[in-house]
Formats: C-alpha cells, sequence, structure tokens
C-alpha cells in the first residue's frame, strides 16, 4: 500500500484517506483464524512463543515492592519445576515500581516496562506527562507504554495526539543506552470503530512509535481478535510504505493459552512471521502466564497438574 | 521452511459408519435395482473408493416415482401443514445432531474443506429445514392466493458442489408446500443424500414422500422425461439446463432452473480494501471455486489496480491447499478428473489467449485431483476466460475506470446470477444494485446465504427461485 504522509497536506487528510475498516467483514475474518487448529508439534511451539512475549504485568493501586519482587522472579523461572521454560519479554508495573524491578531483574535480558503519561486516563498537563515518562526511565524502565489522549483524538485534534507522542519519543530517545523502546497505547475499546484504530495506528506510528498496544486493561473491551487485527494490517501496511517495523502488543482480557495461541495464529496471517517474535509482538497479561505453563506441563507429560502446582506470583 | 508450521489437525473418519454399497432409497426403504448397475464412488482428495452406489435404471425411476405419487396422493398432501411442519423440524434436528458425521462425509465424497462443510454446508442445511418447518403451516400468508395447493410430484436433480446443501434447497420448500420428490444427487457425490435417506427413517417420514435414486446422466434423463412427475427443478450446467428446459417445454411440464454464472466482483477505489481482498478471496477459492455463483471476474477500479494485485498475491501465499479433513485447510481437491481437465483447458486457453497467469508457492498431493489458486491478470472482455464458466479456483481480472463503465462490463455476459460490489460509500451500493442484472448483488461481503433471502438467476444462469418466500412459488400451484 502507498500510502505516506508526506504528500497528504494536513494529518486529518492522511488519516481520513486511509481505506475504511469493513466491521462485519473484519470480524468475520478474525473469527476464522481463530478457528485453525494448533495440535502437537505446532502447538508445543506456539506456547513456548507465547511466554516469550509475555509483558508479565501488575498495574493496581495495592501495588507494592514486595509484590514487584515476587512477579520478577517468575519472570526470572516461570516454571520452578522445568527450567527449560522460557522467560518472559519484561515486567510492566507503575513508574514509581520501576527501581524495584530493574533491581531483581538486572543482568537477566528481560525488560522493564513502565506505563506512564498519566495512565491510564492521560489526563494531565503535557509537562506532567513528560515529568512522568523522564521518571519512569530515570527509574531503570527501558520501555515507556504511554496512553494517547482520546479525547482529543475523538475530538478530532491529531495534530495534539501526534505532537504528544512526538514529545514523549523524544524524552525516550533521551535516556541511556539507545533510548527507551516507546509503546503506544491506544485504548481502542475508547476509541470505539475499527476505522478509528486504523488512523490511531498510523497517527502513532507516524509519530515514531516502536510498538502499538491495544489497551490500558482499565477499559472493556480491552484487547480483541479483530481490534489486532487491524493494527496488524497497520503496521504491515506501514512498513510496506516507510520501511520501518513497528511491534503490537495486544493487553487485558487475554487469559487463556487458547486465546494466546489465536493471537499467534492472527499474527502469522495478518502481518506474517517476521512479527513472531518477541521483539515486534508482547502481550500483555498477568495471570495468562500460568495457564501457558499448564498447557505446556501437559504437552509434556500428557496430564494436566492441579493449579497448586504452579506458582502465584 | 515457515517459522510457525501448523502440525496436521486432521478431523477423524471413525464418526462416518460407511456401508459397503447403497441400494436406492424407494418408497421408505433401500432396494436393490431392477435394471441398473453399481459404480464406485470415490474420494476425489485421494481417488480412494468409499463404496459402490446404484445406478437406477429406467423401471427404478418408475417405482421412484410411482412410491412418490402414491405417497403424494394418500398421504402428504392431505396432511396438514402444521404436521408436516413436524416432520421438517425433526429432520432438521436430525442434521444437528448427525452434522459432524455429514459434514465429514462431504468433506469425503466432495473433496470441500471440512472447514466449509462443517461451518457453512451442513448449518446451512439444518437452517433450510428450519426455515421451511415455519412456512409449512402458513402458506396462504405467503402472497399467493388464501389456499396455496401443492403441484404433486417434483423430479430433482442436484449438482456435485454442494450435495446435501442443494438437496436441502430442493426437498425442505417441496415438503413443506405438500409435494413429494424424487431426488437424483450427482453422479460424483451420492454419499450425503443416502445418508439423508437414513434421516428421513430415522424421521419416520412416511414411505414414499422422499426417494433418492443414485445414478448419472442417464437416471437424470429417465427423470425428467417420465410422465409421472409434475415439475422438474434442476441446479446444474446451463447445457445440461437447456437440454432440460427443451424436454419440459415438449412435456408442457413445469420446471425451474439454477444454472452457471460468472459473476462480476466489483472493487472500487474507496473499498474497505482488506476485507475486499477477503472478499475475492471467498468470492472465487471459496469451494475451489465450484460455485455457480462464484465472483470468478473481479473487476478493480483502475485507480487501486496495483494495490489490489499486490494485497491479493500476499494474501493468496497464506492460503492453505490439501488434506480436505484436516481444519485449517483453506483449499481442497477438485471433485473429479471430468472437472480437473475442464480446468486445465480454459486456463491453457486464458494463457494461450494472452492473459497473465500466477499461482502462488504451493504442493500438490501426488494422489487425487488438484489444482492451485489461479490469477489471471491482464484479461479483457474479448477473452473467452472472461466469459466462459471455469468452475474452478481461477480468477479472471479486469479493470474498469467508472461506476457505468463497471455495470456495463458486469452485465455484459450471457448469465446473471451474482455479483459483488465494494466500496464505503452506501449510495454507490444502491446506484450499482439496482443496475446489475443478477439475482443476487452482495454488498461488501460475497458467497453469504440464508434460506430467507430468495437466490436464481437471470438470463442463461436459470429461472425460479429458491429460498424465501419467493422461492415457494416453484412448488405451489398458482
Amino acid at each position: 500500500m502507498s500510502i505516506t504522509l508526506e504528500g497528504a497536506r494536513d494529518l486529518r487528510g492522511f488519516l481520513h484517506g486511509l481505506p475504511g475498516v469493513d466491521r462485519v467483514g473484519a470480524e468475520a475474518r478474525a473469527a476464522m483464524l481463530a478457528g485453525r487448529s494448533i495440535k502437537t508439534t505446532a502447538k508445543q511451539w506456539a506456547l513456548d512463543l507465547a511466554i516469550s512475549m509475555i509483558d508479565l504485568t501488575t498495574l493496581e493501586g495495592q501495588d507494592t515492592p514486595g509484590k514487584v519482587r515476587a512477579l520478577c522472579a517468575k519472570a526470572r523461572q516461570p516454571d520452578p519445576a522445568d527450567p527449560t521454560a522460557p522467560r518472559v519479554a519484561a515486567i510492566c508495573v507503575y513508574s514509581d515500581l520501576a527501581r524495584v524491578a530493574a533491581q531483581e531483574l538486572t543482568g537477566t535480558g528481560i525488560h522493564v516496562a513502565s506505563v506512564a503519561t498519566s495512565f491510564p486516563s492521560g489526563r494531565a498537563s503535557l509537562d506532567v506527562k513528560l515529568a512522568d515518562v523522564r521518571y519512569a526511565i530515570a527509574e531503570g524502565a527501558d520501555e515507556v507504554d504511554m496512553v494517547i489522549d482520546r479525547g482529543a483524538f475523538l475530538a478530532g485534534n491529531y495534530d495534539l495526539v501526534y505532537s504528544e507522542i512526538v514529545a514523549v519519543k523524544e524524552a525516550c530517545a533521551a535516556a541511556g543506552g539507545g533510548g527507551a523502546h516507546l509503546k503506544v497505547i491506544l485504548e481502542t475499546g475508547e476509541l470505539a470503530t475499527y476505522d478509528n484504530v486504523r488512523r490511531a495506528s498510523w497517527l502513532a506510528m507516524l509519530a515514531g512509535a516502536d510498538f502499538i498496544k491495544t489497551s490500558t486493561g482499565k477499559v472493556s473491551p480491552a484487547a480483541t481478535l479483530p481490534v489486532t487485527m487491524v493494527m496488524l494490517e497497520a503496521v504491515r501496511d506501514f512498513r510496506e510504505a516507510h520501511g520501518r517495523q513497528v511491534g503490537v502488543k495486544p493487553a487485558g482480557g487475554i487469559r487463556t493459552a487458547k486465546d494466546a495461541i489465536r493471537y499467534l495464529v492472527l499474527v502469522n496471517e495478518t502481518a506474517g512471521e517476521d512479527w513472531l517474535d518477541p521483539d515486534w509482538f508482547r502481550l500483555g497479561a498477568s495471570s495468562l502466564l500460568n495457564d501457558l505453563l499448564m498447557q505446556r506441563t501437559k504437552m509434556k507429560t500428557g496430564h494436566y497438574e492441579g493449579p497448586d502446582y504452579f506458582t502465584l506470583d | 521452511m515457515p517459522k510457525f508450521e501448523y502440525a496436521p489437525a486432521p478431523e477423524s473418519r471413525s464418526i462416518v459408519n460407511l456401508r459397503e454399497s447403497y441400494g436406492l432409497f424407494i418408497d421408505g426403504a433401500f432396494t436393490d435395482t431392477a435394471d441398473g448397475r453399481v459404480f464406485k464412488t470415490i474420494s476425489p482428495a485421494t481417488e480412494e473408493v468409499l463404496a459402490e452406489v446404484t445406478e437406477a435404471g429406467p423401471s427404478d425411476v418408475d417405482r421412484a416415482v410411482t412410491a412418490a405419487r402414491k405417497a403424494y396422493e394418500q398421504t402428504w398432501s392431505r396432511l396438514p401443514g402444521k404436521e408436516r411442519a413436524k416432520y421438517l423440524f425433526r429432520i432438521a434436528r436430525l442434521v444437528q445432531e448427525r452434522s459432524r458425521e455429514l459434514a465429514v462425509l462431504e468433506s469425503l465424497n466432495n473433496g470441500k474443506p471440512i472447514k466449509e462443510s462443517r461451518d457453512v454446508d451442513i448449518p446451512l442445511v439444518a437452517a433450510h429445514f428450519f426455515y421451511h418447518a415455519g412456512w409449512a403451516d402458513k402458506l396462504e400468508f405467503a402472497g399467493y392466493g388464501s389456499s396455496p395447493g401443492p403441484i404433486g410430484v417434483a423430479g430433482q436433480i442436484i449438482p456435485w458442489n454442494f450435495p446435501l446443501l442443494m438437496l436441502a434447497w430442493k426437498i425442505a420448500p417441496a415438503l413443506a408446500c405438500g409435494n413429494t420428490v424424487v431426488l437424483k444427487p450427482a453422479e460424483t457425490t451420492p454419499l450425503t443424500a443416502l445418508a439423508f435417506a437414513e434421516i428421513c427413517q430415522q424421521a419416520d417420514l412416511p414411505p414414499g414422500v422422499v426417494n433418492i435414486i443414485t445414478g448419472a446422466g442417464e437416471t437424470g434423463r429417465a427423470l425428467v422425461e417420465h410422465p409421472g412427475i409434475d415439475k422438474v427443478a434442476f441446479t446444474g450446467s446451463t447445457e445440461v439446463g437447456k437440454q432440460i428446459a427443451r424436454a419440459c417445454r415438449r412435456m408442457h411440464r413445469r420446471n425451474t432452473l439454477e444454472l452457471g454464472g460468472k459473476a462480476a466482483n466489483i472493487v472500487f477505489e474507496d473499498a474497505p480494501m482488506d476485507q475486499a481482498v477477503e472478499g475475492i478471496v471467498n468470492g472465487i477459492f471459496f469451494n475451489q471455486g465450484h460455485v455457480c455463483c462464484a465472483g470468478s471476474r473481479l473487476l478493480v477500479q483502475e485507480s487501486v489496480y496495483d494495490e489490489v494485485i499486490a494485497s491479493l498475491r500476499r494474501r493468496l501465499v497464506t492460503l492453505r491447499l490439501g488434506d480436505p479433513l484436516d481444519k485449517n485447510t483453506d483449499v481442497g481437491a477438485i471433485n473429479s478428473a471430468a472437472q480437473l481437465a475442464k480446468i486445465r483447458e480454459l486456463s491453457d486457453l486464458g494463457e494461450a489467449e494472452g492473459a497473465e497467469r500466477w499461482s502462488p508457492p504451493c504442493e500438490l498431493p501426488a494422489r487425487g485431483f488438484w489444482f492451485p489458486p489461479t490469477i489471471f491478470t491482464g484479461v479483457a472482455q474479448a477473452h473467452r476466460i472472461a466469459r466462459e464458466e471455469i468452475f474452478g479456483p481461477v480468477l479472471s481480472v479486469l479493470t474498469f475506470r467508472t461506476p457505468a463503465e463497471a455495470v456495463e462490463k458486469a452485465n455484459n455476459t450471457p448469465y446473471g446470477l451474482s455479483a459483488g460490489v465494494w466500496t464505503e460509500k452506501g449510495s454507490l451500493i444502491l446506484w450499482m444494485a439496482s443496475r446489475l442484472r443478477a439475482g443476487v448483488v452482495w454488498a461488501n461481503t460475497f458467497n453469504r446465504f440464508d434460506p430467507a433471502s430468495p437466490f436464481g438467476g437471470y438470463k442463461e444462469s436459470g429461472y425460479g427461485r429458491e429460498g424465501g418466500r419467493h422461492g415457494l412459488e416453484a412448488y405451489l400451484d398458482v
């Protein structure tokens, strides 16, 4: 698809010139892919890949250093009974707990992601949002999960949304060691239409997002298969037009191994296998990990272990 | 090698109990032939022999028609509509109960992916019986007078592309309206019709209301020309349809025909592109293109031609061709050696005519009948592949500049069964739909079926409608 911002006179004209998404057709396609049957060796491979793509998340008011330390221990060693179980991709916490996570994960290769920009609502001044980002990075986050200003987006104030992402991207780039990785949360549950999801995806990518992410997990619906599919189409088309690959992260509501595998099939048959890698696709989740581990053990031993055989974080 | 290799996920065959041989279902029981012979029916995916079936001879046809006549006069036409409805509801429920078995059997004998027989064919079969069960006691409200009566005995001949679904399209309305039937399934796909005969027994349908006689063209001819039938319903090729129409005219016999097509799938520059590409794929590669209403002519607005073709090619690479019983198969086997030969012949002709042929890299199984998904670009209206029905996974791509030109090209065919329009502009959809001479016009979708929606053609695509209120007319004396 030959879509570039250059030549389009303004952002609004460009975003509204993107092809529409037919809701019925998009949902039918996602449902068809959800029906793929992934068995035996394919399932084993997919379970391990899914584990390695998890951003293991806790984003609660009641989070404490103790809770985050426990989560980090789980990230390092998901299954104490089976050291071959892969590690997760990252831990995702609020910025004030990023330091705890960073200390716990030093030298493991597991990333520390921090939400920022007045997560989850994004309702604050730009100064406050940028301060939040700088603080998260200073506390040790190497990945920043920002939220867009959905109010501005729905009001048609695309330039504002765009300039905020650009400013956050600059703050991320200023971090040491090549800069922090920027994930842009669209909060698709508040954008309501697939057309908006596609427009917000392009807007975020044009503004410099390294990843586009569906949801905060605080709004229902969070990640869905059709929304993720529309975002995967967007990153696919964006790479074709701009030559830059952008990652995708569905987050919220993904609880079972079956769900996770459906997402991997969606990636495989929409954006393509280049995205089947923790560098380009993540699953934002908390309880998902244990179900993946349970299925993994079932594949290896032929029987299910009870929930008490898997550690709570 | 692909990163994510889907392991084989075959649906189990064990649910299907095939008999070694099948007789003819006449007057409520399976009987041997009096003057016919037996032939073998195979799986087109492997050429494995599945069972032996009977080719009904003239006296078998006569017995079946006689049984249908007796059932019509003595029981079925005398039953109140609400009693007929009970049988149809029962059949619908039995189809649902046996849906997995029927889906596997359909895929085995036809070659279509289990995904389609399981998710499309069999659910629609049940839906057709449920829908028409609902009409059986409400016919006086169908708009055909205060007490519309049945016609009598219907002779029905169905094709091999949707064996059980076409059976349902024929039998459900006929029975709902009070007729009895003698149905002949296609020569290559008799097995689900024979399973349906068992369902009629299970449902305690009065003997003779449904008779199923297997066989080939000669059996069909004997049925069409039998003096004891009152109506012929045929779905199949235009060539055979014309012969049947001539025979029926000679005999002053009612008939409805649903024949071939060469549908235009029209993509405008403002289409929802990703869904349009899905719709193109679904339009021509669904059921290996063995669909009379397949979107076999793609008309793309020239301004988005490159983009559409690039997206389409990328999408085709992900199509999974192979074992019809594998749950991940998107494209199954061609139904017969004869059909494969026809597809090859027309495709070779397309190349010879100067169109550019493209298929995604795809390995074809060594045994069975297979043809890769194929796109022809640079096709003109003058090419035979733009005019003749290929009835296979072969798409001809043409371009247009304006809506008026799209209509002109879409209608410039001897057929008129279906068409598709892809645009985000509602007013353009309506403008197009009122000008396209096709029985069905799909907007931003393709190959969607519902028993409440009438289906049928213009011109050489046939006459009469099936489904919906309109479809009842074919089985009522109005």
